[in-house]
């Protein structure tokens, strides 16, 4: 299964932003706390780490080389 | 739906006012919805109304003739946004877009004038906004112009390759931009400008570093 952006469920406040920027549905909240699911959608926009004021989504990158 | 004072009050513009005043403000407020990467504001158009964020997001940028974006802000519920425009009187100097569904409280430029006048007392919180805003695009003024960024986060991307032996750590951007110094609007402009350069190319969560020696020459030039 794809990577997906990472969940900090306890710096949640359940805004709701990054639901509704969303475009592939693959951030859902449950009980107010963020949740993932999974898609092979998600196309690493990173728009829900970039509206989220308080850190609990993040979409990190690994840094490779291009194998020859 | 109807205007919520409560969400009035938290609106910075409208700090301190009581329930009665806000209540005659709401009298001049109108809502609109936007859909998903709709567009509330163009670039060049004249500047009918300021907008403040109820509810969903929406994307402040710039856009070069290559077409190339530069984030300027991204406005948040109880922010607001086409502010100088409505009170300089010129065009808007900005595109807004709406990153997901968005619901806008807007104010017609001639009630917001009439809003001002009838509670002066605002004054000074719309001072404190613009302030602000100056303050945001000062800094990152300066980081477009003084400062090669894109060098700085070429250097980070350097550092960071994983290597044989497994998985390097991973970085956000948010990250990177800590690191570089700048804003994290400044670095995804940055990453889009490496790929362009060919030296790197973005695949999904992985940045690969397609051609180190363009890479490193970005960086050396940098420093």
């Amino acid at each position: 299964m794809a990577e997906m952006p990472v969940i900090e469920p306890q710096k949640c406040n359940g805004c709701g932003l990054c639901v509704s920027v969303c475009i592939c549905g693959a951030l859902v909240l449950v009980n107010n706390v963020i949740t993932i699911v999974k898609t092979v959608e998600c196309d690493w926009c990173t728009d829900c780490e970039a509206v989220c004021t308080t850190g609990a989504v993040s979409c990190p990158f690994e840094i490779v080389i291009q194998k020859p | 739906m109807t205007v919520q004072l409560e969400f009035l009050r938290s609106i910075l513009y409208f700090s301190g006012l009581g329930f009665a005043e806000l209540e005659s403000i709401k009298e001049f407020i109108f809502e609109k919805t936007v859909d998903r990467a709709e567009i509330v504001l163009l670039e060049g158009e004249s500047a009918e109304n300021l907008y403040f964020v109820a509810s969903g997001v929406v994307k402040v940028f710039k856009t070069s003739v290559e077409g190339k974006e530069q984030i300027l802000s991204i406005v948040r519920p109880g922010e607001s946004f086409n502010d100088v425009p409505i009170f300089d009187g010129g065009l808007n100097r900005v595109t807004a877009q709406a990153m997901g569904p968005v619901l806008l409280y807007g104010i017609k430029r001639n009630d917001m004038e009439t809003i001002v006048k009838d509670h002066p007392q605002i004054s000074l919180n719309i001072i404190k906004v613009l302030a602000s805003r100056i303050r945001h695009l000062v800094s990152l003024v300066a980081d477009l112009s003084f400062k090669h960024v894109i060098g700085r986060v070429a250097k980070i991307l350097v550092e960071h390759i994983g290597g044989e032996m497994g998985r390097g750590p991973r970085l956000t951007q948010q990250e990177m931009a800590a690191m570089a110094g700048t804003a994290r609007e400044v670095v995804g402009r940055s990453l889009k400008e490496l790929e362009d350069a060919g030296a790197i190319k973005l695949d999904r969560h992985r940045i690969v570093i397609t051609d180190k020696e363009t890479l490193q020459k970005i960086v050396e030039m940098a420093y």
